[in-house]
């Protein structure tokens, strides 16, 4: 039997998957890779199900040693990864030998690594997700611990090597543009605030977390008042009082009374949330129809590519 | 009115301001998209005025998704008027007490009451849950009587214990877990609001009532008093 043994989890690891579904009522949140992007593509190198599960590995500061020989893939932040101290490159498939002591440094550039392994993680599924929500404290819902097993569903699988090209990964040192879709309250705010919403630059804050990320920036002079509480969606942008805007992420609450100029789309909340605390970011206006588009064609790619053989591009069925 | 909230969200309003009658239109409503059976249909989100549709943008765009919920969302609304939904009723046991609330007292002499009218006040009234959140199995309720009603506290604990039952104006919940939390506590529930297998035993609808009991009743129905 095969898998990975963690020594050190870093500041935190959760498993994660593309999300609940169908539990938000309850009160429970969504919860999801919060780079759906990197996530993805983690899995897509080793022809994994959509919705298999990965380890999301915030700040880096991750090691684990394989026993038994096992096949995994690395995505997202720019960091260094070594396998027995020899530096290796994320973005494509790694295969591990018994003993291979496999580490993630402490991350300075971005936030988020994910780790797949073949077949998904064999982690506990609750309301029909294997994603760890950590802020509702329910039982079996904590981040990874030194000395817990990796599992991977099929270990025996393997598939060739393998490298995302280039052109479709995410350029996360690029200008962090979000994209903002204006939602109902938007004609409630006044034109000098959302002038200020589009035109500034804005900071990512410390206390920026899986709920949300807090910008600061030219605060709004005057919001709106507070809404009656409604269903929050992911990327809703909301204005407290003190004008400076909130994203909200996968582990926000389900409902809330904040005021929303609208939504920032998932791919870009993907771009977001691997930003650190002092990362500059802009907001753009965009339209549903555009990243409604986007949206499929990056879940079409998934569903309807496969690797050619050289294992460094893709082909559409 | 049925708006474009995401890519995957669609918000439809029932109504501008809350009102008693919501809670059960809205439920019903909830009921209603659900036995459609719409393949695209990934979550409903009912709130107090509202109702947030989550769809698989693969499966549908927003345009059909609007053009499939608007039957179900007019039929709702000409028919409102129709006989009011009953919702089921649940009864919540409650030890009053300052050991377990304590905000009892102070919210007494602030109301100019006795912590005794409090109590009586509080379990008079049957309450609607109006809206999920916060935390699993969160349940706002309304409204308390508005002689009772008080602000949430200007600094929230940092720990509020699990079953702790509290106002915030007129609203009262019980917290399912424990956590931090600024409404004003006047008491603890023994009956666990959550579980792991059967979720949320509250639903927006339902209708509730708190009944006072005793210290010994609390605690042989399994309730703890660690602050």
């Amino acid at each position: 039997m095969s898998f990975l043994e963690v020594v050190r989890p870093g500041v935190q690891s959760t498993v994660q998957d593309s999300g609940r579904r169908g539990y938000r009522h309850h009160g429970l949140a969504a919860g999801g890779a919060l780079d759906l992007i990197s996530y993805t593509w983690a899995n897509k190198l080793l022809d994994n199900p959509r919705n298999a599960a990965c380890l999301e590995i915030v700040l880096g500061g991750f090691r684990a040693i394989a026993h038994g020989a096992l096949q995994v893939a690395l995505t997202g932040a720019r960091t260094r990864v070594t396998v027995n101290r020899q530096t290796v490159d994320l973005w494509q498939t790694l295969n591990l030998n018994d003993g291979d002591e496999l580490t993630i440094d402490h991350s300075t550039h971005h936030r988020l690594v994910y780790l797949a392994v073949v077949g998904g993680l064999d982690a506990p599924e609750q309301f029909g997700s294997h994603s760890v929500v950590v802020r509702e404290k329910l039982e079996g819902q904590g981040p990874v611990q030194a000395g817990d097993r990796l599992m991977p569903l099929q270990p025996k699988r393997q598939v060739p090597e393998r490298k995302v090209p280039d052109h479709q990964r995410p350029d996360l040192d690029a200008e962090t543009v979000i994209r903002l879709i204006p939602g109902y309250q938007y004609p409630q705010f006044q034109r000098a605030d959302i002038i200020r919403l589009t035109t500034s630059r804005y900071t990512v804050g410390d206390q920026s977390d899986r709920m949300g990320f807090r910008l600061q920036g030219t605060p709004l002079s005057s919001p709106p008042p507070g809404i009656i509480s409604e269903g929050i969606a992911l990327g809703a942008v909301q204005i407290p009082g003190d004008g400076q805007p909130i994203v909200l992420l996968n582990d926000c609450q389900t409902i809330g009374g904040y005021p929303k100029p609208g939504v920032v789309p998932t791919m870009d909340c993907a771009l977001l949330s691997q930003q650190l605390p002092g990362a500059q970011v802009r907001f753009e206006l965009s339209d549903l129809a555009t990243v409604q588009n986007q949206r499929r064609l990056f879940e079409l790619h998934y569903q309807h590519t496969r690797w050619c053989q050289t294992g460094q591009e893709l082909k559409w069925l | 009115m049925i708006e474009a909230v995401s890519e995957d969200t669609i918000l439809i309003t029932l109504a501008e301001a809350i009102e008693e009658s919501l809670p059960a239109r809205i439920a019903g409503l909830a009921d209603n998209i659900r036995s459609a059976g719409f393949p695209w249909l990934v979550d409903i989100v009912p709130s107090y005025t509202t109702l947030m549709v989550v769809y698989d943008p693969l499966k549908i765009d927003f345009r059909q998704a609007v053009s499939e919920l608007r039957p179900l969302v007019t039929l709702e609304n000409t028919c409102k008027r129709a006989p009011e939904v009953k919702g089921r009723l649940v009864e919540l046991p409650v030890y009053y007490s300052t050991e377990t609330g304590p905000d009892l007292q102070r919210l007494a002499s602030e109301c100019g009451l006795e912590c005794e009218d409090i109590i009586r006040k509080h379990s008079a009234v049957e309450y609607r849950v109006h809206a999920l959140g916060f935390a699993p199995g969160f349940a706002f309720m309304g409204q308390v009587d508005p002689t009772i009603a008080a602000p949430r506290k200007t600094s929230p604990r940092k720990r509020v214990p699990a079953g702790s039952v509290g106002i915030a104006n007129r609203q009262t919940a019980v917290y399912p877990q424990a956590s931090p939390g600024g409404w004003q506590l006047i008491g603890r529930c023994p009956t666990p609001l959550f579980d792991q297998n059967s979720l949320s035993l509250l639903r927006v609808g339902d209708r509730v009532r708190f009944k006072a009991i005793s210290r010994e009743a609390f605690l042989a129905a399994g309730g703890e008093l660690t602050p």
